[in-house]
């Protein structure tokens, strides 16, 4: 009976003394928020948040200067992601910001297309290719469908198309609790499968 | 050396801990819903499995001994959960993108049965210090197999045209039980 309380009180204090060293030899400081909202967003750059890009968002948010329902290509999956991350209410969109989109990539009418370059100038991402009076194309893979290109194009040849679902990129969609059922209804509906 | 190799391929095909033996199914079920997921629960389970079979045979044989053998389960069960603990450590401060990666489901190791199952085994087995360590690496191991191969499947069911009733938990049950029954096809691998 002693020695099997002093095995057990053994046991203990090594361990204790072991994660003990082990807190205060690994000891990390505060996990850097920034990068970690920035990961959470969808890395577009598109400026839809009125932000110039991800990362000044994420930055806004961790400074608290910044709500977490501007985001629309980061969809309600996003907000959900923010939320649990920052340990605050999920907020469904606000009636400034833009809604989500279905994902779509740009598409440049080619006949139409004047060479004015001004589409390029406007992406974030460089993937319009083209030069001067020659005719420009996107690059499908690199497009995140931001839109940007859309308004500065001065004879109106881009569109956006949207990307039809198949088994090639479908992808799993993040779970949305049933705990934000109560204050928005409809989006755990929509988005649960 | 030939005996390591046998207890590592035995531990990996013909005894698979999850496939055979049936031991840590909550992780198996849970965490294979994506690939990453898998991998990474797998990578974690390996390096906790093959420390914490280690640790425990040196706790089994030189401070337990025979007359304290009712103690396995619960000494087992603390160290597991220190070398756990440890290991969150380590990782978090080498490398904080695994340790974002591996997220809950490094703690989450310390109430797996598998990794309490294959010491306990390893007791059983009457195993030396080295044949134990191999066995926990060859049953973790094993683990991240199977946990891989049935991940990729349920993301391939996910887009599969499944008859509504079985979508879900009750397809990747059927697949689980299918995948057990084609894993004991290795039981005449080593004789």
């Amino acid at each position: 009976m002693l020695s099997a309380l002093l095995v057990m009180a053994a046991i203990a204090i090594v361990l204790g003394a072991v994660l003990g060293f082990a807190a205060i030899k690994f000891h990390t400081e505060g996990n850097p928020l920034v990068d970690k909202i920035d990961a959470v967003l969808p890395q577009t750059q598109c400026g839809q948040c009125s932000y110039p890009g991800c990362k000044p968002y994420a930055t806004a948010i961790a400074a608290g200067e910044a709500d977490i329902n501007r985001c629309p290509p980061g969809g309600e999956e996003g907000i959900q992601k923010l939320a649990d991350l920052l340990g605050v209410e999920f907020k469904p969109f606000g009636s400034d910001t833009a809604a989500p989109k279905p994902k779509s990539v740009a598409y440049i009418d080619e006949s139409t297309c004047i060479g004015c370059t001004l589409c390029i100038q406007a992406c974030p991402v460089d993937a319009i290719v083209g030069a001067a009076k020659q005719m420009h194309t996107i690059i499908a893979a690199e497009c995140t469908g931001c839109e940007l290109c859309v308004a500065p194009c001065p004879v109106d040849c881009i569109s956006m198309l949207v990307i039809e679902e198949k088994i090639s990129n479908w992808k799993w969609k993040y779970p949305l609790y049933a705990l934000n059922a109560v204050q928005t209804t409809d989006q755990t509906t929509g988005a649960e499968r | 050396m030939k005996e390591y190799l046998l207890i590592l391929i035995s531990a990996v095909f013909v005894n698979n801990i999850v496939m055979v033996k049936i031991l840590g199914l909550c992780p198996f079920m849970g965490v294979s819903r994506k690939l990453e997921a898998a991998i990474g629960m797998g990578a974690a389970t390996t390096f906790v499995l093959t420390l914490a079979s280690g640790s425990s045979y040196l706790i089994n044989h030189y401070l337990l001994g025979p007359e304290l053998s009712y103690l396995t389960t619960l000494s087992f069960i603390v160290v597991i959960a220190g070398i756990v603990q440890f290991t969150e450590m380590v990782v978090q401060k080498t490398s904080p993108v695994l340790h974002q990666v591996l997220g809950i489901y490094l703690p989450l190791i310390t109430t797996n049965c598998a990794v309490l199952g294959i010491p306990l085994l390893n007791v059983q087995a009457k195993h030396n210090f080295m044949e134990s360590i191999f066995f926990g690496m060859g049953g973790a191991l094993g683990f991240t197999l199977v946990m891989v191969l049935f991940a990729a499947m349920r993301e391939r069911l996910e887009g599969a045209d499944v008859p509504a009733i079985f979508k879900g938990s009750a397809i990747a049950m059927v697949t689980a039980g299918l995948m057990s029954l084609s894993f004991m096809g290795f039981s005449g691998l080593i004789k």
